[in-house]
């Protein structure tokens, strides 16, 4: 909403406050100014000039040398290209020195050898917004009327010497959406009186229900007024009314059409013009529309419309459509003589609805959606005949016609001051709260420690005793609440332990050298079950803005690795990142997808480089494996986590693992497939993906304290020959059954494939840890342990090097 | 003899002082105070002498052998002080050369930003509630005040999966949810998470964002215990000399309802570029739980109240930390991230 304050002064006294003072003012207790805008963009030296005479330029087509008179005697040369130009106009002329909007300086100048000593001005250059200048002056110089006295400030004359609030409403407040409903918030602050317009006009003895007949058959239409005014003589407007509207940012056209406009934005009631005899029925039938029935509308477009629409009638077809848009067959032109004004209310759901299905969205539209108030109806009906008497010569039939069913009581609310002042943790007296609600012009009356408050209709956000919170608060003054913090409390608070694990594990993956990422949700539906650890049903946007963000993901890691490739399209020699996220499958008992957070990592480049050591050591499988084990083992699942080979799309067959906790699988680790690497220019490439929820509601195992060892240790190696294709895991798992229970460790200390074996074989040695916390070992008994170790390996076919 | 004592006593000393190692000089130790030699064979001849020179004699032998090894005492120490020297030059480095990388990775900003705002709550006695991203329209809108066709839903533009699902525009649900759970309690939550709204990616709007909300329910909470814990976020966020303003806005869900300001960290609230020569940004936005809210899951409106805020992750990372452009957080440039590892002041 932009309010003009020339306009606004016109309902209230803001005399003592600067603009910026009552912007301040007005945002800090209800409403956001979101700009002070001065029209007049500290122009200077624009005067009012008049051509006196005009003739071709001689050596341009396009160009005019004028003659005009810009002050009593003192005549100029201007060189004019504008179109519309003549003799005899009065005109806005920039003098030499003038500024004009976006920094433009007017100096003395010569336009193919003929001097100019200024500008003659459209509005545009004045810096009036294009889609608001009147079309007669859209493409052209700005003509002023006759009367206009040259030499004086042109400014003044076309309502330039203005500022504009420009108000950010929210959707509660769409009183504000009138300069009336404006005029009675800036009452209310300054603590001033509202100037109603006055409203008298005479009428014919001609009644408007002699002439007009109306039927409503529609409960969503449950007020409509109908004025009818004869001999209209269509013209432009007054200057005042059309500087009015484009301060507004309406566009004038002419003084029917812009009556109702300037009434829209006086009252905020939107008012719809017929010409009369277009109707060409006399009658007016409000309905719903019938499936498939079609209108054009005033922009020239064919609407189709649905059996849900309201929609005005001639009684045959429809004449427009409510409260969004009239038709063409029923327009005002420059014709018309007789005028039907409606003023009516209709139901903000079913103007909303049809509003949004035809995709227009006007300002009437959005004031029935939101509620006019339904006290104003009437009154905007009387008031457009007044103008159309005044301002376009019409003669306004007796009577309005009318039907009536609109419940128009004020909502009434009771309240104690003693719940305001609770619920706001303050003291305000009942006299300060009295004096607030009768600022705002609520009908209030005090009575047995109880506030009973009217709130007029133009407020239909007034319907709890929490809004009268809100309206007492916000006159009294917000920087008058204290600040305190809640009292009584019995909850400790505090992180679950899945919060608290995703902490430790967050921590960890970052002391382990990783970034942490966060990438979007929403995929591409090709990307979306990429990497997936179990792909199920996708969860898909109904109209998604592109197909890159059309599907929910069901793996993290096709984005970590476009944040890799991201990071190496920019030089990056390492990059290391880990991801926590949830991944979205299948559908609950909700309707819901199952949403589980996982976590993934990616390693590509460089893991080490300390080139001055000559240490380099680059991404690979085992980086990531052990992460993922440091991982475990900070949450005590070490014993209970296994890998497996497998293979996932995607992924280097050669180079890839399930993850199995308790045997169930949670987990896939991988080498980057060389073709996904070619495709991301990426280099080797190593990822993980867990379902961190399994992870962390596994229990892990209790932390009690195991004696520290007071007796020597002792290992063995064994070395052994062994297919390529044997798992050392699996060997592990022998060597650890085998062992007796004084077998306490197994660790691989060395592996070699290479030409000293022979074809598919390779080596792998192993270091064994034994002792007994009770005793030092005998050799003999060691030697026990580890002979059931080496028959066991035996017997599977393992050669004991 | 006493002239052989004192010439063996020259050359040992001689030989001493030449010797240029340890090894050398064991030799000469060897070889003159040995078993075997000449200062032994000396004494064993001390026999043939007559009883009056004996012990001048032994005398004379024990005085030489007791100089010759301190001498050779001495001189091993200067030695091993000599090899001591030349091990420390031999070991010595370049110690302004780089160490030894330590690699770490660090929190994403936005993280950071949230896991300040829960520590903070979490010393208030707050817990954290978590919801999903795939939210019903029921819990995203209607038990929040936001009806079907309600003017206000068009403050949100909203990816629907189905008529009935959608990617959650707030983190508002997860209020709706906890009231529904706690069946009446009072409650003390903050629930941060991802969120979405239907908006083109640029400078300033992302489709994806973090939001962090805070609810309190209880008996007498009031509009000024909703001020005082903004204020405490405000100066943890910003600093101890910051102060918040409250401005009159709309939420469907809160009545009153607020938009917060903080003065400027930039300026101290003279006006900078930062706060658009204001002194003031606006933070969050937050109110006293609409009674429709309360109703709708089952608490009594008249015995209890509540106050709920609403925080954007990414706004007070950009303001605490100058980010210009909302895209940095999710393009996870790593020259980006790493920047965020230290600790601030």
């Amino acid at each position: 909403m932009l309010v003009s304050l020339n306009w606004l002064k016109q309902y209230v006294d803001i005399h003592g406050f600067t603009a910026e003072e009552l912007a301040e003012k007005i945002t800090r207790s209800g409403i956001e100014v979101d700009a002070v805008i001065d029209r007049s963009q500290g122009m200077t030296n624009v005067v009012v000039g008049y051509v006196v005479s005009k003739e071709k330029h001689p050596d341009a087509d396009k160009l005019n040398v004028c003659q005009v008179e810009v002050g009593e005697g003192d005549v100029r040369q201007i060189i004019c290209g504008a179109p519309n130009v003549d003799a005899g106009q009065k005109v806005i002329v920039a003098l030499p020195g003038a500024r004009l909007p976006g920094g433009i300086k007017i100096k003395k100048a010569k336009m193919r050898g003929q001097e100019s000593n200024g500008m003659i001005c459209s509005l545009q250059e004045l810096g009036v917004e294009g889609r608001v200048v009147p079309k007669a002056y859209a493409d052209g110089i700005y003509v002023l009327p006759e009367d206009a006295v040259p030499g004086s400030d042109a400014l003044e004359l076309v309502g330039l010497r203005d500022t504009v609030l420009e108000l950010g409403l929210t959707p509660n407040r769409s009183d504000a959406l009138s300069m009336l409903g404006v005029a009675y918030e800036v009452a209310a602050i300054l603590s001033r009186e509202v100037k109603l317009p006055e409203v008298k006009y005479e009428t014919t003895y001609e009644k408007a229900e002699d002439v007009l007949n109306l039927r409503v058959e529609a409960k969503e239409n449950p007020l409509y007024a109908a004025k009818v005014v004869k001999n209209v003589k269509i013209a432009q407007s007054p200057l005042w009314l059309q500087h009015y509207l484009m301060a507004a940012g309406v566009r004038p056209h002419n003084n029917v059409i812009d009556i109702t406009n300037y009434i829209l934005m006086e009252y905020g009631q939107p008012l719809h013009a017929f010409d009369y005899d277009a109707l060409k029925t006399k009658e007016i039938v409000v309905r719903l529309a019938h499936e498939g029935e079609k209108i054009v509308t005033l922009d020239d477009q064919e609407r189709n419309l649905k059996a849900h629409n309201l929609v005005i009638t001639n009684g045959i077809e429809p004449v427009a459509i409510a409260g969004v848009m009239g038709g063409a067959n029923s327009e005002v032109t420059e014709n018309t003589t007789t005028v039907v004004i409606e003023s009516a209310y209709f139901e903000g759901l079913s103007v909303r609805r049809t509003s949004k299905e035809i995709g227009l969205r006007s300002d009437a539209s959005a004031r029935f959606e939101k509620g006019v108030d339904p006290n104003r109806v009437i009154p905007a009906a009387e008031r457009a005949a007044q103008l159309l008497a005044e301002l376009a010569g019409g003669e306004v039939l007796e009577g309005t016609v009318l039907v009536d069913e609109l419940d128009k009581t004020p909502a009434r609310v009771v309240v104690s001051p003693d719940f305001i002042n609770a619920r706001l943790g303050m003291k305000i007296s009942l006299e300060d709260m009295l004096s607030i609600l009768n600022r705002l012009q609520f009908d209030v009356e005090a009575a047995n420690g109880l506030l009973i408050i009217d709130a007029p209709t133009r407020r239909q956000d007034i319907k709890i005793e929490e809004d009268i919170v809100e309206e007492i608060a916000r006159l009294y003054g917000y920087d008058e609440i204290p600040m305190t913090l809640p009292e009584g409390n019995d909850q400790v608070g505090g992180l679950t332990p899945y919060q608290a694990k995703r902490r430790v594990a967050r921590n960890f993956l970052e002391g382990a050298g990783l970034y942490q990422a966060v990438t979007y949700s929403l995929t591409s539906e090709e990307l979306s079950q990429k990497y997936a650890l179990k792909a199920e049903e996708t969860t898909k946007l109904l109209m998604p803005m592109s197909e890159e963000r059309s599907t929910l993901r069901q793996s993290l890691v096709p984005h970590l690795l476009e944040s890799a490739s991201y990071n190496v399209a920019r030089n990056a020699e390492s990059v290391a990142l880990y991801e926590i996220g949830s991944v979205f499958l299948g559908k609950t008992a909700e309707d819901l997808p199952y949403e589980e957070e996982h976590v993934a990592v990616v390693v590509t480049g460089k893991w080490v480089d300390n080139a001055w050591l000559g240490e380099k050591v680059n991404a690979d499988f085992f980086i990531v494996k052990g992460i993922l084990e440091g991982l475990f083992e900070k949450l005590g699942l070490q014993n209970r986590i296994s890998y497996a080979k497998s293979t996932v799309d995607g992924l280097h067959p050669g180079q890839t693992a399930d993850i199995f906790l308790d045997g169930e699988k949670v987990g896939i680790i991988g080498g980057l497939h060389p073709v996904e690497r070619k495709n991301l220019d990426l280099k080797d490439t190593f990822i993980a993906e867990l379902n961190l929820k399994a992870i962390l509601t596994a229990t892990g195992e209790e932390l009690v304290y195991t004696p520290v060892p007071r007796f020597p240790a002792m290992t063995r190696d064994i070395a052994l020959e062994l297919d390529r294709a044997v798992p050392a895991g699996e060997i592990i798992d022998i060597i650890r059954k085998a062992g007796t229970k004084l077998l306490k460790g197994v660790n691989v200390f060395d592996v070699y494939e290479g030409e000293k074996m022979a074809p598919g074989k390779k080596s792998v040695a192993f270091s064994l840890t034994y002792f007994d916390p009770e005793r030092t070992l005998t050799d003999e008994e060691v030697v026990n342990a580890h002979e059931k170790v080496l028959k066991a390996l035996v017997e599977t076919g393992a050669e004991v090097r | 003899m006493e002239q052989q004592l004192k010439q063996l006593e020259q050359e040992a000393l001689a030989k001493i002082e030449a010797a240029s190692n340890l090894k050398e000089l064991n030799d000469v130790r060897v070889a003159y105070l040995g078993k075997k030699g000449p200062i032994t064979d000396l004494l064993k001849g001390m026999g043939k002498l007559s009883p009056e020179e004996r012990p001048k004699m032994g005398a004379l032998v024990n005085t030489v052998r007791e100089n010759v090894t301190n001498q050779l005492e001495a001189r091993i120490t200067i030695l091993e002080e000599q090899a001591i020297q030349e091990q420390l030059e031999k070991e010595s480095i370049d110690v302004t050369l780089p160490g030894r990388k330590i690699r770490t990775g660090n929190r994403h900003p936005l993280t950071r930003v949230i896991e300040e705002i829960e520590d903070l709550f979490l010393s208030m006695g707050y817990e954290i509630a978590e919801g999903p991203e795939v939210e019903k329209d029921y819990y995203n809108f209607e038990a929040l005040n936001l009806p079907k066709g309600h003017p206000a839903r068009d403050m949100q533009d909203t990816f629907y999966i189905t008529e009935e699902t959608l990617l959650r525009t707030h983190t508002s649900p997860v209020q709706a949810r906890t009231m529904e759970a706690k069946k009446g309690e009072p409650i003390r939550i903050i629930c941060p998470g991802k969120v979405f709204r239907r908006d083109n990616d640029d400078a300033t709007h992302s489709h994806q964002f973090m939001q962090i909300e805070g609810l309190v329910i209880g008996e007498n909470i009031r509009m000024s215990d909703l001020k005082g814990t903004l204020d405490a976020l405000a100066k943890r966020m910003f600093g101890e000399e910051r102060e918040i303003r409250l401005r009159p806005s709309f939420f469907p869900f809160t009545e009153p309802s607020v938009e917060v300001d903080v003065s400027c960290h930039k300026c101290g609230g003279t006006g900078c570029n930062v706060c658009k020569q204001t002194g003031w940004i606006e933070i969050l936005g937050a109110g006293m739980v609409h009674p429709n809210v309360l109703e709708m899951a089952g608490y009594d409106s008249k015995k209890l109240s509540g106050f709920a805020f609403g925080i954007g992750a990414e706004r007070i990372a950009m303001l605490k930390y100058g980010v210009d452009d909302i895209r940095h957080f999710y393009t996870n440039d790593i020259r980006f991230l790493s920047q965020f590892h230290r600790t601030e002041e």
